[in-house]
């Protein structure tokens, strides 16, 4: 079995972050006595990633996602704890690790502002030292996937948001790295270009084997593309596991779809669980997952049930009850 | 070609590129760099023409010596601590944080991108000098052979020296205060406000042990001819031992200085 491309043991990053009060004398005291906090942004985070593997890293505004993928990349010095990537530790920042890693960041740019997308895919490839034919063939793939053709002569100002992303992502692809830290790659982008990266970025794992650790506000992100999901809250992770068994483990409810038809259409279901929507006679029901089945049995003895269908909540639904009630214990 | 060649050919031509995207900018930075040694030139002309030579110097020896520091001043001047600390709170430097190779290279390419096609402003500038000053100059084979690089190593201590000081941004987000300081103490003592041979013996003692000279005014009276070859070779040594200072200085803090970026945390 190959060695992880990305272990973390016990990783931590503390922020310490310049306090006063408010007012005068604050400020005056602040002068000969400057007070700070400590902020733990990531406590004793421990996971892996598979080479080859993609993994969604989930988790709300400052929860820890971006410090630790900062860390991973090697921007950030942990403050105390292990991060191995690809057998480096990020923190050195040596050559053959930065050459290894890509980190996009769907809220920065470094493509160059004034000049053609081209220029700033030229520079890359200096710093990187590519040779021209695999270069040309490397651009050639990403324009093919990404539909780069008509951006490529662009100054980065003319392109729009998700013209932009594109770019983003394909510079940061041109070196082949073997590990890619993206975090919020779809932020602000329309569906249809949000769709366009994620296959892509599916595309780009199945022919490279490259490993992904992926942070997303995007449920649907997070469904097309990684079968496993880690759950980060307060710098504390809450969940590492299948997609699938986050739903089955976190979810205590099932939702039960149900048309009455014409004749029953106003019946009262409330007796059965919690109604949630009605449509006519399209009723959406709420019910504990250990009752589903006899719930079931007994609205299609005692009513005219034209169809009835049962179903989990949307992996969104669960993440949003997991991180509101804050019901659970890190494992 | 080595990697190193390679690099840089590449990091130039895309510089190059660059910057003529900032075309209109540079031409109106570089009129701002040509009109200062022009007063500072009008300034000692007429104190000259009115009370006779001064410190030995007169009219067209001024000429000569502003004319000539404008070139070295172009040619030695880098804007590093002027972006230094934007890059740090935009969050730009992360970028080149996450490079295998270190940002002080595209520095220097974009430095030279600049210079390159600012002669277009700079000769004419330095021909219509010429002919309004009337200019004495005294040239001399050997005097030219040490400017050269008397002028590489002027620009080596000038960039490498900002360079050092532009790092105070990773521990104070308030860096234009305190770069305002080291533009006055550098403008006057690296002899762009008056030659040193105008200075009291006190200035120019000082000055003649600290880097600013180095950086203009030393190649600029290499260039006139103006110093004895104890003075130059002097004057050498202490063009390296800047340097060795500074890239010292840059090589042992950079590692440091980054870590403090976890602060800034951009």
């Amino acid at each position: 079995m190959s060695p992880p491309a990305v272990r973390l043991r016990g990783l931590t990053k503390i922020y310490r972050v310049p306090v006063r009060g408010a007012g005068v004398r604050e400020a005056l005291r602040s002068l000969v006595r400057r007070e700070t906090r400590e902020v733990p942004a990531v406590r004793g985070v421990d996971f892996e990633v598979a080479p080859g593997e993609i993994v969604g890293f989930l988790g709300p505004n400052g929860a820890g996602k971006t410090t630790t993928l900062k860390m991973l990349a090697g921007l950030l010095h942990p403050t105390s704890g292990e991060a191995h990537v690809l057998g480096f530790v990020p923190a050195q920042r040596e050559r053959a690790f930065l050459e290894q890693i890509t980190l996009v960041m769907g809220q920065r740019n470094q493509l160059a502002w004034d000049i053609p997308v081209l220029d700033s895919f030229d520079r890359n490839r200096a710093i990187y030292g590519l040779e021209a034919s695999d270069y040309r063939r490397t651009i050639d793939e990403l324009t093919e996937l990404l539909e780069l053709g008509e951006l490529l002569p662009k100054p980065v100002r003319n392109l729009s948001l998700g013209e932009r992303m594109k770019c983003e992502v394909a510079l940061s692809l041109l070196h082949h790295p073997k590990v890619l830290f993206l975090d919020e790659p779809t932020i602000g982008l329309d569906v249809t270009m949000q769709r366009r990266i994620r296959t892509f970025v599916r595309e780009h794992n199945r022919r490279t084997g490259a490993a992904v650790l992926l942070t997303s506000h995007y449920m649907a992100d997070v469904e097309a593309l990684c079968p496993r999901v880690i759950l980060i809250h307060h710098g504390e992770i809450l969940f590492d596991g299948a997609r699938t068994a986050l739903v089955d483990r976190f979810s205590s409810e099932k939702t039960l779809v149900v048309d009455l038809g014409v004749a029953d259409a106003t019946a009262d279901l409330s007796r059965y669980g919690t109604v949630v929507a009605r449509d006519g006679a399209r009723v959406t029901l709420r019910v504990a997952k250990a009752e589903t089945p006899a719930v079931t049995g007994q609205l299609l003895a005692n009513h005219p049930v034209q169809d009835l269908t049962v179903e989990d909540p949307s992996i969104e639904d669960v993440i949003d009850e997991v991180f509101r009630e804050q019901r659970l214990a890190p494992e | 070609m080595t990697r190193l060649a390679r690099l840089y050919g590449g990091l130039f031509r895309i510089a190059f590129l660059e910057q003529i995207q900032y075309r209109a900018s540079n031409v109106i930075w570089m009129i701002g760099m040509v009109l200062e040694p022009i007063v500072f030139l009008v300034v000692w002309t007429s104190v000259a023409e009115s009370r006779g030579d001064v410190a030995g110097l007169g009219p067209r020896d001024f000429a000569a010596y502003y004319i000539v520091v404008l070139v070295v001043n172009h040619l030695t001047f880098s804007w590093i601590m002027h972006v230094f600390q934007y890059r740090i709170q935009q969050g730009s430097l992360s970028f080149e944080l996450l490079r295998p190779v270190h940002p002080i290279h595209n520095d220097l390419c974009a430095n030279f991108a600049y210079k390159i096609q600012m002669l277009v402003i700079l000769t004419p500038a330095i021909v219509l000098m010429i002919i309004g000053f009337d200019p004495r100059f005294d040239l001399q084979l050997g005097s030219l052979l040490a400017f050269v690089p008397a002028l590489i190593l002027g620009f080596a201590v000038r960039f490498l020296f900002e360079w050092t000081l532009a790092l105070a941004a990773f521990w104070t987000t308030r860096t234009m205060a305190m770069n305002q300081i080291y533009f006055a103490v550098m403008t006057f003592l690296s002899g762009r406000i008056a030659p040193l041979a105008v200075f009291p013996d006190l200035l120019r003692d000082a000055a003649a042990v600290l880097p600013f000279y180095y950086m203009v005014a030393f190649p600029v009276e290499v260039f006139l001819g103006q110093l004895a070859p104890a003075e130059m070779l002097r004057g050498f040594g202490f063009q390296v031992f800047w340097v060795g200072v500074a890239a010292a200085t840059i090589a042992s803090a950079w590692r440091f200085s980054a870590r403090r970026f976890t602060a800034v945390g951009a």
